[in-house]
């Protein structure tokens, strides 16, 4: 009898870690520039939701960054650069001819928010479906994990 | 008076005490000189800066969206909170928050930022003297 049970604490672990790593991610890749010039305005978006060549496009273009101005000394640019290109994502480049530079326009970003209800992106606090931390509550932490999703009611 | 001995354990002490505190590069008031000596030299006529004029300047949107108002609310001892993103922004006013315009890079970096994006050109010494000494007037 015991030993069923330790099998199925085990095996409840087990599926568990898979789940985590399939849809919720954790994303650990940090670096103390980018935390805090990058967190200075919105949450810090882990380097892995985009590829290298999106980030080189995107620190290419601070003093234009989605309608505002967030330029950084070259010293700065270039060390948060090199963190977000070892970090980047791996997937292959979507077929476009511009790198992609919004998290949200990825085919991956759609794909995994195609529950999300219309009535959700309205509510005034989400706002923006920048805002990853209305619902993922820990996204200032990379955890994007579905046990710490709170989608507001 | 003291023995030599107290005495090298009240300076030990105090070094201490000095070195735990956060670095703050500057005061918001040496922030203000440096702006003053710019103003001096960039601008002919200058004699101070004035609060009121840099209230106004702070409350207005000069044309385009944004005044620095929108972001760092009317009030720059409150919190405020970014336009775009909802991002908490901690108080501007040196009486409410003691970190601000104590770091000289960070000051520029900001200043040129927000310029940019509410006036859509770089802020001069005497507007960003009248700024800092309308902040400053601001109680906590």
């Amino acid at each position: 009898m015991r030993k069923h049970i330790l099998t199925v604490v085990s095996l409840c672990a087990m599926l568990s870690a898979a789940g985590a790593q399939a849809s919720g991610e954790v994303f650990t890749a940090t670096n103390p520039q980018w935390k805090s010039e990058c967190a200075s305005c919105h949450i810090a978006y882990p380097a892995r939701l985009l590829p290298a060549e999106s980030w080189r496009a995107l620190m290419g273009g601070l003093d234009k960054h989605f309608g505002t101005d967030a330029s950084v000394d070259a010293v700065t640019n270039a060390e948060i650069l090199a963190f977000l290109e070892k970090n980047a994502s791996r997937r292959k480049p979507e077929p476009i001819a511009k790198p992609m530079l919004r998290i949200t326009e990825t085919r991956w970003y759609i794909k995994e928010h195609d529950e999300v209800a219309a009535r959700t992106w309205k509510d005034p606090r989400v706002k923006s479906a920048a805002n990853c931390a209305a619902c993922h509550t820990q996204a200032e932490n990379g955890d994007f994990s579905e046990r710490n999703l709170r989608v507001p009611k | 008076m003291f023995h030599p001995r107290k005495i090298i354990g009240m300076t030990l002490l105090s070094a201490i005490a000095v070195t735990a505190q956060p670095a703050l590069a500057q005061t918001p008031e040496q922030t203000l000189a440096g702006f003053k000596q710019a103003a001096t030299e960039s601008t002919p006529g200058f004699r101070e800066f004035s609060a009121a004029r840099g209230e106004q300047f702070f409350k207005s949107t000069h044309g385009g969206d944004w005044s620095c108002a929108t972001c760092h609310t009317q009030n720059p001892a409150a919190q405020g909170k970014h336009t775009k993103t909802d991002k908490l922004i901690k108080p501007l006013a040196p009486a409410a928050n003691a970190e601000r315009f104590t770091d000289p890079t960070k000051v520029e970096k900001w200043f040129k930022r927000n310029c940019n994006d509410v006036l859509n050109r770089a802020c001069t010494p005497l507007e960003k003297g009248d700024v800092l000494t309308f902040l400053l007037s601001v109680p906590k």
